[in-house]
């Protein structure tokens, strides 16, 4: 099956994160930032339109912090 | 944690005596006196076919839940982990970084051999090779006990599994089963982030099953008595015994067992109130607060969340109507976001900025802007750490915006709290770790 982006949701490790903030440039559609740089991702999945720039910052960060997870049935 | 004596209850027969029924009846923790209780641990006879899964059915059939604050159902936890898995690793989670509660410490030092049983029950279920026993660092009396206790069994011959005493550092967040499993794989107990919890936790691939110490005990007696006995007291939903907490303006303070389903008002009775009360804290740091026109609320899990509360770690610490449940909330607040592990940036930042907003609220020192600013960091906090301890924070401090409206209402209006300048209620001194900022 072809990689469908509406299946996927962007994710952050917390841990991992160090609020670079490239993900928030690249896609603020899906992602805000908290008061302190934090990002705040949105739950729903990736819009098709922004599935490329979403790969995108999840390529860049410099982190290794964002990554795309498969939104699974039971958990629309 | 203050370096109080573990306040146990004094030996007396309780209607819900059962994990602590031979400290009551006799007062000493002994092996002999276990035994003499509580008759040998059943375990399996070498070779003898099956035995596991009947444990873990028996397990299922009392419905236990664990008792180490998510209520998850045991025998679940048990029958995900069972699935082929060799070479496993129990660990008897006993580190108890609530700094209101008290019931592991009593458990210890009241029934160790009962908590023992049950971690050779629940090791020999899952093909565990080893048992790991972690007692906060700052807790030497518990350690006494528990080295007391393996010297008692290993002098009888009743040992059969090794079982190694392990000492995390004293914090919070250390006691989470995450954090405890990378603490015993040699690096900090900090909280591991996880995407699937469902996956065992592993040390050099060796599965790790974490049980919590109360949970171990129910399970060495429903090996002993039966599903059956087990579901003749407690709540419908939520059978048998608990040990819960109990603090504030009462003349008895300290541990007790009581069925699920108590009312929270005859808990609280039985240690004897000796002050009107205003509110209830219910679970513990990362718990709520209800209001005292709440206290028939049974004390059991679906009652409790009705009211948008759990029993989480057992906490039932009632303040007087004389004390600010504002400026409680806010020292626990900042305590809390002290033992953040400083790992996740929504935590490090925001539980400070939230203990801030809380702290200048209570002294009447807020802006205008305050209360909305702390509504909005509550939200921005919520779901981003990589463990539930910012989710915990969250949680009280609405529930203490709720039940103290109308301080909140006041101190929002400039009038600072009365209950600022009086001797906290709630524990908030830092451990020793804590202050050296140790984790490993």
């Amino acid at each position: 099956m072809p990689i469908v982006a509406s299946h996927y949701r962007l994710r952050v490790n917390p841990i991992a994160c160090d609020a670079f903030g490239y993900c928030a440039e690249l896609v603020p559609e899906i992602v805000g930032r908290d008061e302190w740089g934090y990002p705040v991702l949105g739950e729903g999945p990736v819009p098709p339109r922004l599935f490329e720039l979403a790969k995108r910052a999840v390529r860049e960060c410099p982190r290794r912090a964002l990554f795309l997870e498969k939104i699974s049935a039971t958990k629309p | 944690m203050t370096a109080t004596e573990p306040q146990v209850a004094a030996p007396r027969r309780a209607p819900a005596s059962r994990i602590l029924a031979a400290w009551h009846q006799t007062g000493r923790a002994d092996l002999a006196s276990h035994l003499a209780t509580h008759g040998p641990v059943p375990l399996p006879r070498r070779g003898e076919h099956g035995w596991g899964d009947r444990l873990v059915q028996a397990v299922d059939e009392a419905g236990l839940t664990g008792r180490g604050g998510a209520g998850f159902p045991t025998a679940r936890k048990l029958r995900s982990f069972r699935a082929g898995h060799k070479h496993a690793i129990l660990a008897i989670n006993a580190m108890e970084g609530e700094p209101a509660s008290q019931k592991d410490r009593a458990l210890l030092s009241g029934a160790p051999h009962l908590v023992l049983d049950g971690a050779e029950l629940v090791a020999s279920a899952i093909g565990a090779r080893e048992i790991a026993v972690c007692v906060a660092d700052d807790r030497a009396d518990s350690a006494q006990a528990v080295r007391g206790a393996l010297a008692e069994r290993v002098g009888a011959g009743l040992s059969r599994m090794p079982t190694r005493l392990e000492h995390p550092p004293g914090r919070y967040v250390a006691g989470e089963e995450s954090a405890l499993v990378a603490w015993l794989a040699g690096g900090p107990a900090h909280p591991q982030f996880r995407t699937d919890k469902a996956t065992p936790l592993t040390i050099k691939r060796r599965p790790v099953l974490v049980h919590s110490a109360e949970t171990l005990a129910h399970v060495a007696l429903i090996a002993r008595h039966g599903p059956a006995w087990f579901r003749t007291v407690g709540y419908p939903d939520a059978p048998g015994t608990c040990l819960v907490t109990v603090s504030g303006p009462v003349t008895s303070p300290g541990v007790c067992e009581v069925e699920l389903g108590t009312p929270v008002a005859s808990i609280l009775e039985r240690a004897g109130i000796s002050a009107p009360i205003s509110a209830v804290l219910i679970g513990g740091y990362g718990g709520t607060w209800i209001r005292s026109g709440l206290l028939d609320t049974p004390y059991a899990p679906g009652p409790l969340a009705t009211v948008g509360s759990a029993v989480g770690a057992g906490v039932v610490a009632a303040i007087a109507t004389a004390s600010c449940g504002v400026a409680e909330t806010a020292r626990v607040a900042t305590y809390m976001a002290n033992e953040s592990a400083g790992q996740c940036g929504p935590c490090v930042f925001g539980l400070h900025a939230l203990a801030q907003d809380l702290v200048q609220l209570a002294r009447g020192e807020g802006d205008s802007q305050v209360l909305s600013r702390l509504t909005d960091r509550l939200g921005a906090v919520e779901g981003r750490g990589a463990c539930g301890h910012p989710d915990g924070v969250v949680r009280l401090v609405r529930s203490a915006l709720r039940v103290f409206a109308g301080d909140v209402t006041d101190h929002d209006h400039g009038r600072p709290c009365a209950g600022w300048n009086r001797r906290p209620v709630l524990p908030v001194t830092a451990s020793a770790a804590v202050a050296v900022g140790r984790w490993h």
